[in-house]
């Protein structure tokens, strides 16, 4: 287990190295020039000369590569040309925002997707099951900014019952941070009414953000509990006299969650990154609203970090997962 | 099990065409591939015509209406004016084009990359496998949508940038499906025939192979065509890709966001246009899906 | 004398396909004592696993569909039942073994959780089960299934069996698996066993050891089993009757000697001549190309006439009754009058 956990590690390394050289090429190689946008409209050739010095991005591109590898293994992500913040403090600011929201959305789709893909397997090819599956087609057309923007009309523009957007209105203080969420840190500060003020912030983005991976992992469980249910095992299971309703819920729905579970490693990492347009829509101040200003200025290294931690988180999502397979499946976790 | 007299010439040709009846048959029984079909259909032919038949060409090609701004959807708008007094329902259509085209440049592309990496890895193997499959890999793993805007910058705006930027980040799922084909139609017998014959492996590959790897191509690339429209419109709705006066739904959309509550409808028409496009790719993409990959069928 | 402990009459199936209605089952007729053991055997595809999950109702319907005839257990027509009473049946009175020991377990969970389900399903119809009183705290009976479960892993011969409850199903041997599905299939203590190839994933030595199971089983409870399987050396070594089926059939059946020493049906001739070990008049399979044929059409009359090497015009008139041809000994063949047997010349 522990040699398991390890080696998926050690092989993190060249994960890094090649997404670091990825995000390199394309800063490096193609058209536009980020510094000369930094420097402003007004600047003169020099003083734009002076901020390509100043940056390291004079220099030719394998030294920079080397000078920022040198810098990811002290935790230095670089820093931003526009802001001259580190990046990697920003990051930080931003990434517990991006996950509250991405962790909330999947537990909705979870919490939901798997009871509902379930039920529409055990009454299949009835008009509730076409039905959902009609739904589950449609949640997953749904532009997630449209359904935003449709939210937002309704419950905040109309019957004014939700906030438009961000976290936390202006006047309430937020709670000292602790984990970053504030639905969490609201909770081990005590202040209930900060607490249901980040919950009701939370809620339109994170039901934008879950009704795509809902009807997913849906169409997923209602397929792999087919496939479970044809299993000679759950004959066995009938033929000596099993409730049917012990067999669906024990002996199916286990066996069921455990193909499905690819699917949720999958998609949270695909969320991860994925954030960008239901940030902008509630101007929630996650990673994926810090990353589209960076591209919009081509200031890269905020680009590129993002990248990088994005992908990290879902290359531990897909571990976790794993993990989490073995305990579903036996086998699995003896070999 | 059936046991009827044939001749060995004639049996495959019965197959074969016994197999297209029947999947035929289970297109038309499925009620929802049907209304797919007739919904991309109708999106195809706007994407022809949009243009041509919007009541207001000349708001398609940038012309401002002042005076008529902001007017509640009737009659001679049914989904009203924006904030140049521009009739929606032309900017709509013809917005077609441009997501439509984007959409399916991307969806071609994607899959021309993906298929010459998945099928070299998995034909050649060794080296150029391990090589290919790793930068697949790893391409999969940076957020696409980040990586299609960020080329997308860096590649300024326009149409064929956008394209070309989405499609960098849309080839590797290609890429695995056809090696996987490819690795599993190597070791067919046909195939294994055709190299103790000593055929040009190229010839194998383009004759042999690939004919059989078309058809799950086929299915990926109509179940992404909507998910490749959806990236288009998020793009322009972030304001990276085509800039008005070129109409495109996601820029539309996300123009009509700063006239909200009031003026609400200028969002409906761009914003359902996405919807029904995408529900309709994905509904053909859902029925061919089970019709012509017989692995993925329920 | 109570009556039999199953009697199938006359059952019609039929299963809706692309190409339409197949008559899977055309009148089957079979009927089981207590202490017999039936072999039921075939080709793939002429029904017998339909007839064995017919019993338990297992086959869906649709698309299957029961056209006409009864399954009477214990004089109950199990057909006519609702699904409710047959669920109190399956696993308590009735007791099922698949064919592959590998899949028919779940591999999520050990063991001795699966038995335990079992018990704790046919004691809830049935409180005696279980060593204890019927108002028992789910706590006690959990543990006294635990405990039953343990012993019938005793029974069936797995060694170390109390340790062996908290195991996984991957953790055992296919000859292994086999028999814990048969402790599975006898816990609830059912009176009627259906094994559907329960031999046939399994290597040679360890088939004989799983047969001799089964036989012991029938000495020691006086149960009925069916065992279905497509190897005549099975049913020659374990079964005290046999009914030969073909293409929904049951062509040929009586006590085990008659039917192997005296083959009345020429399919049931042509089965014998392809048994190596056995010395057979005729010795290797001559004439009998084709396969079963298509149940959708069927050929008119007699189902075997086509591959039939005695077939004459007559047979395609119409589907031939059973006659008996020795003591509880019956074939289905226009060829076969009286005592008299189907032959060449």
């Amino acid at each position: 287990m522990l040699y398991f956990i390890l080696r998926r590690i050690v092989l993190l390394v060249p994960v890094v190295i090649g997404l670091t050289v990825i995000m390199f090429a394309i800063a490096r190689l193609l058209p536009g020039d980020p510094v000369a946008l930094a420097a402003g409209p007004n600047a003169t050739q020099g003083e734009i000369e002076a901020l390509a010095h100043e940056f390291g991005l004079d220099r030719p591109v394998w030294t920079q590569y080397f000078t920022y590898v040198g810098g990811l293994l002290h935790g230095d992500l670089g820093t931003s040309l526009l802001t001259r913040r580190p990046v990697a403090a920003d990051i930080a600011a931003y990434l517990p925002a991006t996950l509250e929201l991405v962790i909330a959305a999947m537990l909705i789709a979870v919490a939901i997707g798997i009871p509902l893909g379930l039920a529409t397997a055990v009454w299949r090819n009835r008009w509730p099951d076409y039905l959902s599956q009609v739904v589950a087609i449609g949640a997953i057309s749904m532009p997630r900014f449209f359904l935003g923007l449709l939210l937002q009309l309704c419950f905040a523009m109309w019957l004014m019952w939700l906030p438009l957007g961000g976290r936390l209105p202006i006047i309430v203080i937020p709670p000292p941070s602790v984990t970053g969420f504030l639905t969490i840190d609201t909770l081990i500060a005590g202040d209930m009414h900060a607490f249901s003020m980040a919950m009701r912030h939370l809620a339109m983005p994170a039901i934008a953000m879950s009704l795509s991976p809902l009807a997913t992992i849906m169409r997923m469980m209602r397929a792999s509990t087919i496939e479970v249910m044809n299993q000679d095992y759950v004959t066995t299971a009938r033929a000596l006299g099993l409730p049917r309703g012990k067999i669906i819920l024990k002996y199916v729905a286990r066996n069921a969650i455990s193909a499905t579970l690819t699917v949720i490693g999958l998609y949270f990492g695909w969320l991860l990154g994925g954030t960008v347009l239901v940030e902008t829509v509630f101007d929630w101040p996650g990673l994926g609203l810090y990353a589209t200003k960076a591209i919009i200025s081509q200031d890269m290294m905020p680009v590129i970090g993002v990248a990088l931690v994005i992908g990290l988180l879902f290359v531990a999502a897909n571990l976790v997962i794993d993990l989490l397979y073995g305990v579903i499946n036996p086998k699995v976790r003896y070999s | 099990m059936t046991e009827t007299v044939q001749t060995p010439q004639t049996e495959p040709a019965r197959q074969g065409n016994d197999r297209m009846r029947r999947a035929f048959f289970r297109f038309r029984q499925s009620t929802l591939s049907m209304v797919g079909a007739g919904m991309v259909a109708v999106v195809l032919f706007f994407t022809v015509f949009g243009t041509m038949l919007a009541p207001y060409p000349d708001h398609v090609a940038g012309g401002v209406e002042t005076a008529a701004r902001f007017q509640p959807p009737s009659a001679g708008h049914p989904f009203g004016t924006n904030e140049l007094g521009q009739d929606v329902l032309s900017l709509v259509m013809a917005g077609t084009t441009v997501s439509v085209l984007a959409g399916f440049g991307v969806v071609l592309i994607g899959s021309v990359i993906g298929t010459l990496v998945g099928s070299v890895a998995g034909f050649v193997g060794g080296w150029a496998d391990e090589v290919l499959m790793r930068l697949t890999d790893l391409t999969l793993t940076i957020p696409s949508l980040i990586l299609a805007m960020a080329i997308a910058a860096a590649l300024g705006p326009g149409f064929a940038n956008m394209v070309i930027a989405i499609s960098l980040s849309w080839w590797p799922g290609y890429a695995r499906l056809v090696r996987g084909e490819v690795l599993a139609a190597r070791e067919e017998v046909y195939v294994t025939a055709a190299r103790a014959i000593g055929a040009n492996p190229a010839r194998i590959l383009f004759r042999h192979i690939l004919p059989n790897v078309v058809s799950p191509i086929i299915v990926k690339m109509s179940l992404d065509m909507g998910f490749a429209i959806l990236t288009v419109a998020g793009l322009g709705f972030i304001g990276i890709g085509v800039r008005p006066p070129t109409p495109e739904w996601g820029t539309l959309l996300s123009l009509s966001r700063s006239y909200m509550p009031d003026y609400w409808w200028t969002a409906m028409a761009p914003g359902m246009a996405m919807f029904l496009a995408v529900f309709g790719f994905n509904l053909l993409g859902d029925g061919l899906r089970d019709i012509l990959d017989p692995k993925a069928r329920r | 004398m109570a009556g039999p402990l199953l009697r199938i009459r006359d059952l019609h199936l039929t299963m809706t396909s692309f190409d339409g209605a197949a008559h899977v089952l055309n009148g089957i007729d079979l009927t089981v004592q207590r202490g017999e053991i039936w072999g039921l055997v075939g080709e793939s595809g002429c029904g017998k696993s339909l007839t064995g999950l017919s019993i338990s109702r297992l086959v869906p319907t649709p698309p299957a569909r029961y056209i006409r005839g009864e399954i009477r257990f214990e004089g109950r027509d199990l057909l006519q039942l609702p699904m409710r009473e047959v669920q109190t049946l399956r696993g308590k009175r009735i007791g099922m073994i698949f064919q592959d020991p590998t899949t028919n377990l779940n591999p999520a969970y050990r063991i001795g959780e699966q038995l335990v389900d079992v018990a704790l399903a046919a004691a809830s119809h049935d409180a005696s089960v279980l060593d204890c009183p019927a108002d028992a705290s789910r706590r006690e009976k959990r543990r006294a299934a635990r405990r039953l479960a343990g012993d019938m892993l005793d029974r069936v011969g797995i060694p170390n069996a109390k340790a062996r409850l908290d195991n996984y199903p991957h953790e055992f041997s296919g000859g292994m698996r086999q028999r814990v599905l048969i402790a599975m299939a006898l816990i609830g203590r059912p009176d009627l066993l259906i094994a559907d190839e329960p031999t046939t994933a399994l290597d040679v030595s360890v088939q004989a050891q799983i047969l001799k199971l089964l036989k012991g089983t029938v000495a020691d409870h006086d149960i009925g089993i069916i065992l279905i399987t497509h190897n005549l050396g099975v049913v020659a070594e374990t079964c005290s009757h046999v009914a030969v089926m073909y293409a929904g059939n049951i062509v040929e059946s009586g006590p085990v000697e008659e039917v192997i020493e005296r083959p009345a049906h020429p399919y049931t001739q042509a089965l014998m001549a392809a048994i190596p070990t056995k010395q057979s008049k005729r010795g290797t399979l001559k004439g009998l190309g084709g396969s079963v044929p298509n149940l959708v059409s069927p050929p008119p009359g007699c189902r075997f006439a086509p591959r039939c090497p005695l077939a004459v015009a007559e047979c395609t008139q119409a589907l031939p009754s059973a006659v008996e041809v020795g003591t509880a000994h019956h074939a289905a063949c226009i060829r076969v009058t009286g005592t008299e047997v189907a032959s060449d010349v």
